[in-house]
């Protein structure tokens, strides 16, 4: 009986669930952000945390341990030296899920997790993207002057959140234009 | 082969029916482009959370 267990399996065998999640750790600590189920995510994210903790630890013991779970060198580096020290002041909840509706084709309902602090990889992830597609330009531009005229119609919010937006929306801008050429 | 002995009731019928009923979505409204939106989520319009741009959406495409 598995009464009152609460491990989710999505109908794999362990080896394929941990297979899984590793895969996806390791995909979320090299983009900086994922889009998955909302299930998957809230169990992606207990494994997730786990590794970043390993890598805040800092230690050879914490990266062979990290190591027999994500299986990549490549992520486990990244994650040692590059994720995990921006995560030196924060006790836990290093990631974050955001919710975005149901998928068409089999109406599941889908989320991206990202890191908290992983903002800066996102943005340089869309800025590769975006040299790969150099004649997203001109199509880019458009929509950032469409943005800007139709920002004073909304003036309505209080001024606090107006003054932040443009401070905070710079760096994910430039992950909007390369989206909009993919 | 077993059947019904006798055909239930308008109000029997009724009964049944009483779970059946459906419920309304929560809807809430986006408050960065004013659309109609589910709370707690990402507004599928303007791809804005909390304030933050969150996704994609350019508003000419």
């Amino acid at each position: 009986m598995r009464h009152n267990r609460d491990e989710k399996r999505f109908d794999r065998r362990p080896g394929h669930l941990k297979s899984m999640l590793s895969n996806m750790t390791n995909d979320l600590v090299i983009s900086g952000r994922i889009k998955t189920t909302i299930p998957k995510a809230k169990v992606l994210r207990r494994f997730a945390e786990r590794m970043i903790t390993l890598g805040k630890d800092g230690t050879l013991a914490a990266r062979r341990r990290a190591m027999a779970f994500m299986r990549s060198k490549e992520a486990v580096t990244k994650l040692f030296v590059e994720v995990a020290p921006q995560y030196k002041e924060r006790n836990g909840g290093y990631t974050r899920i955001l919710k975005l509706g149901v998928r068409p084709g089999d109406n599941a309902s889908m989320a991206f997790i990202e890191l908290v602090e992983g903002a800066a990889t996102v943005a340089q992830a869309a800025e590769k993207a975006k040299a790969k597609k150099a004649p997203a330009k001109p199509r880019a531009k458009a929509p950032a002057k469409k943005a800007a005229s139709t920002a004073p119609a909304r003036e309505k919010a209080p001024k606090a959140i107006a003054k932040k937006e443009p401070v905070e929306k710079k760096p994910r801008k430039t992950a909007t234009k390369a989206r909009s050429g993919t | 082969m077993p059947n019904p002995k006798k055909r239930h009731s308008r109000c029997k019928r009724m009964q049944r029916r009483s779970h059946d009923a459906l419920t309304t979505p929560a809807v809430s409204t986006c408050p960065q482009c004013g659309e109609a939106k589910r709370p707690h989520y990402v507004c599928p319009s303007c791809g804005t959370y909390r304030g933050k741009t969150v996704i994609k959406k350019d508003e000419a495409l």
